[in-house]
């Protein structure tokens, strides 16, 4: 068996919910040493999220927190116990990564704040999650990943403009936070190795959602440069043609056409004598409102009689950018994706087997392992004691 | 710049779009020299901009994102100019050879033999044209950590597909979890998640790889499907799929476990997400909203009879807060407690005093914008600050510097280089 490439670094880890456990997670399933500290009794919240198989709530059944903490071993503390305190202390001497998601001041309380552990651990990189980050007017501040992404993303432009912005898919804004995160942690980690000191790495959600490529680096940028304000675009308002969800016979298919692209969905439409006239790709016809409905008065008739997996497949032969709008059940049955491990089989000794997203990417030297699932609450109280008390 | 923790790690950088760029950035931001590998003969698909010489009335008429160039004017050279690349540009560097000659193929392995990364979101089919694989770059140069970003896969039926971020959402399923759930998704609008999040993933494992070469002296080939590593992001979705056999749907803007929406404010589009956990914050918000009689109902009394007439009770929301500035509003609940947040536009943004007292926004200077500002990483290191150190790189902006300094290519062979069309600073003429 390869080596992974986190073997024998040591993150201790008090992170709950999504952000930290996903940060936490991709150290793990990469070979990292993870000691995850829960409270007692209830646990990570996420434990009481599920979804649960056959729907029985089980806090060591959720599938969220299955999936999240992989590879990870787990302890139950009551952090205001002063043993609670001697045995943190005690791991930490031996750790390289802490990361932690509280409110901001909550570690203080237990004397195990960044400037508290510096003095006994200088190298330590210390990582904190946080909505808004530890400065700042909104430190203070509540939230939920709604509101991480109407303060801090692209929410105002996403929508139609007689309506109300909307949100994008649950929780995925946390989860590109901890993602930022892992980023982070190991970017400082490896300063530590190369040669620069421990430090404090502070993750603000928020500015995970502000500094993201998902449009508002742009957006922002652009307001900078033109004083241009993306907004929500009308309904079949998009810039260019024929681009965007379009339906078909079985559900909905997606395509990004222009100036630049037009030609090959032209070529995907079997070139029909209609659209041979140049004028289609005039960069300039794509401002003709008239040109657009003449466009789709072809391109709907066509799209209606296919499938989304018939026009995904004519559209790629063809160069087009595109995809189907899958269900997780076509997910599921995708055997691309199936192939591929984009999800694979888990063994749990409590919830069984189960199914779940597998490896995000490919080490070829150090490679991706699910080598224990998720710890059940507590299940390493008594190994970890004696491992290091 | 001396102690960023990436200091001394040079990354050859071939990457388009926005994906790969954005890994990259994250990699400079923490002080890796990160090259863009670049040509003036091929204009890369909607990277330095969706065109090398828009028309002005095409850019007047895109979103915001794509058109807002410096003042509203391509300029003389667009591909400087445009939000789409430099938006990502920042703390990088620009050399410019044509990879199609043998020529430019020689100086692109000498660069690479003093190079630890080389990264790329193409599809398979451009770096096979351009013999670009592992196999090829490790015999030049043993260690290197190669990270391939293809959209689905690199080998099998998917590895031709040619996709945005969009795209690669839609087929993981994010297109039919998201947008109004009384709508069907053809209103969906555009969204760049997994732009974002491939690149994060990348910036995660080459670290990784730098790490495990740092302990071993080994490399490694990284091969990072934007899809693939998007997808745990769908987990709590895809494994409610697995455990009950029942796909889910949009939430729109709803909560499974909270009362939440998105209201509008006083004044023109302006919106602000409230999400209620539970009774206690319940019951601070009926109070700064005035006590009113409706709150007392007994179809409101209880957390779960409020989910349930949850559409009565956001009209009743809606009647307080469009008295309501969006900011003042957010203030007044999270004061008190209550979860919210003002939708923030690209302006409120460049605005926003927290994200001011955090030196989030900083300015920067290029010869073809002038000085502006731009966002810093989404990561704040304590002793070594990741700043804007530079503004967004110019086409060919460092081709003094790489291959004079670092290549040791002497003045005359760089004319002829010149004048054979691997060094330059603008596009071909023929490039549209």
């Amino acid at each position: 068996m390869n080596k992974q490439s986190l073997s024998g670094i040591r993150v201790l880890d008090f992170t709950n919910h999504i952000s930290g456990p996903y940060c936490t997670k991709l150290l793990a399933d990469f070979g990292a040493d993870v000691i995850k500290i829960e409270k007692p009794i209830t646990g990570d919240i996420s434990r009481s999220i599920g979804p649960f198989p056959g729907q029985q709530k089980n806090l060591d059944k959720s599938g969220l927190f299955m999936y999240l903490n992989t590879n990870k071993r787990g302890i139950t503390l009551d952090l205001n116990d002063p043993i609670s305190k001697e045995l943190i202390l005690k791991i930490l001497e031996t750790t390289d990564i802490l990361v932690e998601n509280f409110r901001p001041g909550t570690m203080e309380k237990w004397g195990l704040d960044y400037n508290s552990i510096k003095k006994i651990k200088p190298e330590i990189i210390y990582v904190s999650i946080t909505n808004f980050g530890q400065t700042g007017p909104y430190k203070d501040y509540k939230a939920s990943d709604a509101i991480i992404y109407a303060m801090g993303g692209e929410m105002y432009s996403t929508g139609i403009i007689d309506r109300e912005p909307v949100k994008l898919g649950p929780n995925i804004v946390l989860f590109q936070g901890g993602t930022a995160a892992a980023v982070g942690a190991l970017g400082a980690f490896f300063g530590t190795i190369n040669d620069s000191s421990g430090q404090h790495v502070d993750i603000s959600l928020m500015e995970t959602q502000t500094g993201t490529q998902d449009r508002r680096q742009a957006t922002v940028l652009a307001y900078h440069y033109s004083g241009i304000i993306n907004e929500r675009q009308s309904l079949g308002g998009s810039a260019t043609y024929p681009s965007g969800v379009y339906p078909c016979l079985d559900g909905y298919f997606e395509l990004s056409g222009g100036p630049t692209r037009i030609g090959n969905i032209i070529k995907m439409m079997g070139n029909p004598p209609e659209l041979m006239d140049p004028k289609w790709k005039n960069p300039l016809s794509q401002s003709d409102p008239a040109l657009k409905e003449e466009f789709e008065s072809y391109f709907y008739p066509f799209v209606m009689e296919k499938t989304k997996l018939e026009l995904w497949k004519l559209a790629q032969e063809n160069g087009v950018l595109s995809a189907p709008l899958n269900s997780m059940e076509d997910v599921a049955n995708d055997p691309y994706f199936r192939e591929k491990e984009f999800f694979q089989e888990y063994i749990h000794p409590i919830a069984g087997s189960f199914i779940a997203p597998g490896k995000p990417w490919i080490m070829h030297e150090t490679p991706w392992e699910i080598k224990r699932s998720s710890p059940n609450l507590g299940e390493h109280n008594a190994e970890i004691f004696s491992e290091f008390m | 710049m001396e102690n960023l923790p990436l200091k001394g790690i040079r990354i050859l950088d071939m990457t388009v779009v926005w994906a790969g760029p954005y890994g990259a950035t994250l990699l400079a931001d923490l002080g890796a020299e990160v090259i863009r590998v670049e040509s003036t003969q091929v204009m890369m698909p909607i990277t330095r901009g969706t065109m090398a010489r828009p028309p002005q009335a095409m850019i007047d008429n895109m979103p915001g994102f794509a058109g807002g160039f410096p003042d509203k004017l391509v300029g003389n050279h667009p591909w400087n100019r445009s939000p789409i690349f430099n938006s990502h540009g920042r703390n990088k560097l620009s050399m410019t050879v044509d990879l199609r000659v043998k020529r430019g193929r020689e100086i692109f392995d000498e660069l690479l033999k003093v190079s630890d990364v080389f990264i790329d979101n193409n599809v398979r089919e451009t770096m096979d044209k351009l013999n670009i694989n592992y196999e090829s770059l490790s015999s030049v140069k043993n260690d290197i950590i190669m990270v391939r970003m293809p959209a689905y896969g690199d080998s099998g039926e998917y590895s031709k597909f040619r996709s945005l971020g969009i795209h690669m959402a839609d087929a993981l399923g994010h297109g039919l979890m998201r947008g109004y759930t009384d709508m069907d998704p053809s209103a969906n609008s555009g969204e760049f998640v997994v732009d974002a999040s491939a690149g994060t993933h990348a910036a995660v494992a080459t670290i990784m790889a730098l790490i495990h070469r740092k302990r071993t002296g080994q490399g490694q080939l990284i091969e990072l499907p934007s899809a693939q590593a998007t997808f745990g992001y769908m987990s709590e979705a895809f494994m409610e799929y697995t455990f009950s056999g029942i796909s889910p749907s949009s939430l729109g803007n709803r909560h499974p476990r909270a009362l939440q929406g998105c209201y509008q404010c006083k004044g023109n589009d302006r919106w602000i997400v409230i999400t209620i956990w539970n009774e206690n914050q319940w019951k601070i918000f009926i109070e700064l909203i005035g006590n009113p009689d409706w709150a007392n109902k007994p179809e409101f009394s209880t957390h779960d009879k409020r989910v349930s007439n949850h559409d009565l009770i956001d009209s009743l929301i809606t009647d307080w807060t469009t008295k309501q500035d969006h900011k003042s509003a957010m203030e007044l609940l999270q004061k008190h407690g209550v979860p919210a947040g003002a939708v923030l536009d690209a302006k409120d943004s460049s605005e926003d005093p927290h994200l001011a007292s955090r030196n989030f926004y900083q300015e920067a200077f290029t010869e073809d914008t002038g000085t502006y500002k731009y966002g810093r990483s989404p990561f704040v290191l304590s002793n070594t600050p990741t700043n804007v150190r530079r503004g967004p790189v110019m086409l060919g902006q460092d081709n003094e510097y790489v291959y004079k300094t670092i290549l040791g290519i002497s003045d005359k062979e760089y004319e002829e280089l010149v004048s054979e069309g691997h060094i330059g600073s603008e596009f071909h003429p023929d490039i549209t």
